[in-house]
């Protein structure tokens, strides 16, 4: 029963989501993402960083990067799952990436103080990005 | 006259193969990644904010000061002839020390031994003003670190530091300035991190700045916590980007966005 729980807990911190083969299948905080909002955390450079890097159907914000490609059709070509495991931790499916690990906190150093064991984004953050991320389908 | 033909033609073949030389050097100064009106601003003295500093550079230079009662000048006379080259190899073993040191460092061990006056503040604008006075007499000379076991050592743990992951983005100073070098990171083209117009008028800082700086901004960008002032990383780092910058025309000081 102890044992069960503890594993039930600790399923609930970062370093342990359940990952299947190129997914994760299931939201990471129990609840539905929500679209509008996981747009205004890809839009915001301090939140989600993402236009740092991609350029996205996000045409208000001017300046988007190009080390990365574009989030347009994002949808299209991954299910939720397979964007919910490249937001955990995209060196899981390529260990050069440079795409920051969003919901992991290990294997990392001299992590700034402010920073320090907090994941970039929370589980409910991952969730709205993710729904969000769902609806760029062409 | 055939002679003077001769050296024409020679001439012509010398700047034929320095000008492949340089198409062929695949490096390139963060000056060219600026706009047209930033190369301006840099190129015209009298438009370059940093010259103001240089200026107040200058006159610390000429000043007499600590118990000493000695002025730089009072040592190193005309700073264009003494002084000719010497940013262009820091940083470097120096005495009394028996290990690299920057510039400011430098230029503070002038002012503790020889001069018996308090040193700087690091990163002050009275030490960055000297230092770019310093600098600005080694404009247009390539960049060249001297052959050292010493400085060796440093430049292979700052050539260690940059290519390592670190911090919370988990990103090195490769994953930008090496493989994405030239691309956007929103709306800043990615220079490829030569050091060679340091110290450099910053738009965005308001203020002078030294490569320290810089790297400080980079490592909060890359959410890492920065290494405390003073420490050897730094200098590590310096002697590293000068190292991989060998032979580079310095070109500061520059100004940037
Ligand atoms: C520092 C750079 C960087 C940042 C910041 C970044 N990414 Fe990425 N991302 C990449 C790169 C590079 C790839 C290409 C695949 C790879 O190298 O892993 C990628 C791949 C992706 C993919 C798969 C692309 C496809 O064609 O389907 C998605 C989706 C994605 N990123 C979403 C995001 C989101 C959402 C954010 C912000 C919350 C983000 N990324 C932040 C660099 C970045
Ligand atoms: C996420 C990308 C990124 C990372 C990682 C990064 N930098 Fe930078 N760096 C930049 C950008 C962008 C600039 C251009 C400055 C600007 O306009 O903000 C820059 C500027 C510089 C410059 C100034 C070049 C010039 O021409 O004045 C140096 C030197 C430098 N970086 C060194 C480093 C070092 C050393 C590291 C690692 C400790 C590092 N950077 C990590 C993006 C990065």
């Amino acid at each position: 029963m102890r044992g069960v729980l503890a594993a039930c807990l600790l399923s609930l911190l970062p370093g342990s989501v359940a990952a299947q083969q190129d997914s994760i299948p299931h939201s990471l905080s129990g609840q539905p993402g929500d679209p509008a909002r996981g747009r205004a955390i890809v839009a915001n450079r301090t939140v989600g960083l993402c236009l740092l890097c991609h350029s996205g159907p996000i045409p208000e914000e001017r300046f988007q990067g190009n080390l990365a490609p574009s989030l347009e059709g994002a949808g299209l070509r991954s299910t939720p799952g397979q964007l919910r495991l490249r937001l955990v931790d995209a060196r899981r499916l390529n260990p050069d990436t440079i795409m920051p690990p969003y919901y992991r906190t290990e294997g990392l150093t001299r992590v700034a103080r402010n920073f320090q064991d907090k994941t970039i984004l929370s589980a409910q953050q991952i969730e709205d990005v993710v729904a969000y991320l769902a609806t760029l389908k062409d | 006259m055939i002679r003077l033909r001769l050296a024409v033609a020679l001439a012509g073949v010398f700047c034929a193969s320095l000008a492949v030389a340089q198409a062929t050097d695949p490096r390139r100064s963060g000056y060219l990644e600026m706009g047209p009106a930033l190369q301006k601003m840099q190129d015209d003295d009298t438009a370059n904010p940093a010259m103001l500093f240089v200026q107040a550079g200058a006159a610390t230079w000429a000043e007499k000061v600590g118990t000493a009662g000695k002025s730089c000048a009072d040592c190193h006379g005309d700073a264009a002839v003494s002084m000719r080259g010497v940013a262009a190899r820091y940083p470097a073993v120096t005495p009394p020390l028996d290990r690299p040191v920057d510039l400011g460092r430098r230029i503070n061990l002038c002012r503790t031994t020889h001069q018996q006056a308090p040193a700087l503040e690091a990163e002050g604008n009275d030490l960055l003003a000297l230092s770019a006075f310093v600098t600005l007499q080694s404009r247009g000379l390539p960049i060249a670190p001297p052959e050292d076991s010493k400085l060796a050592a440093m430049q292979a743990q700052g050539a260690d530091l940059y290519k390592r992951r670190q911090g919370q983005l988990n990103l090195s100073c490769a994953s930008c300035h090496d493989d994405n070098a030239g691309r956007k990171l929103a709306g800043a083209t990615i220079p490829q991190a030569h050091p060679t117009g340091y110290p450099i008028y910053r738009l965005e800082w308001q203020a002078l700045g030294s490569l320290k700086r810089r790297l400080r901004n980079c490592l909060v960008g890359m959410r890492a916590e920065p290494w405390e002032e003073g420490a050897a990383e730094y200098l590590a780092l310096e002697a590293y980007l000068m190292d991989r910058a060998r032979g580079m025309p310095l070109d500061a000081p520059g100004v940037r966005p």
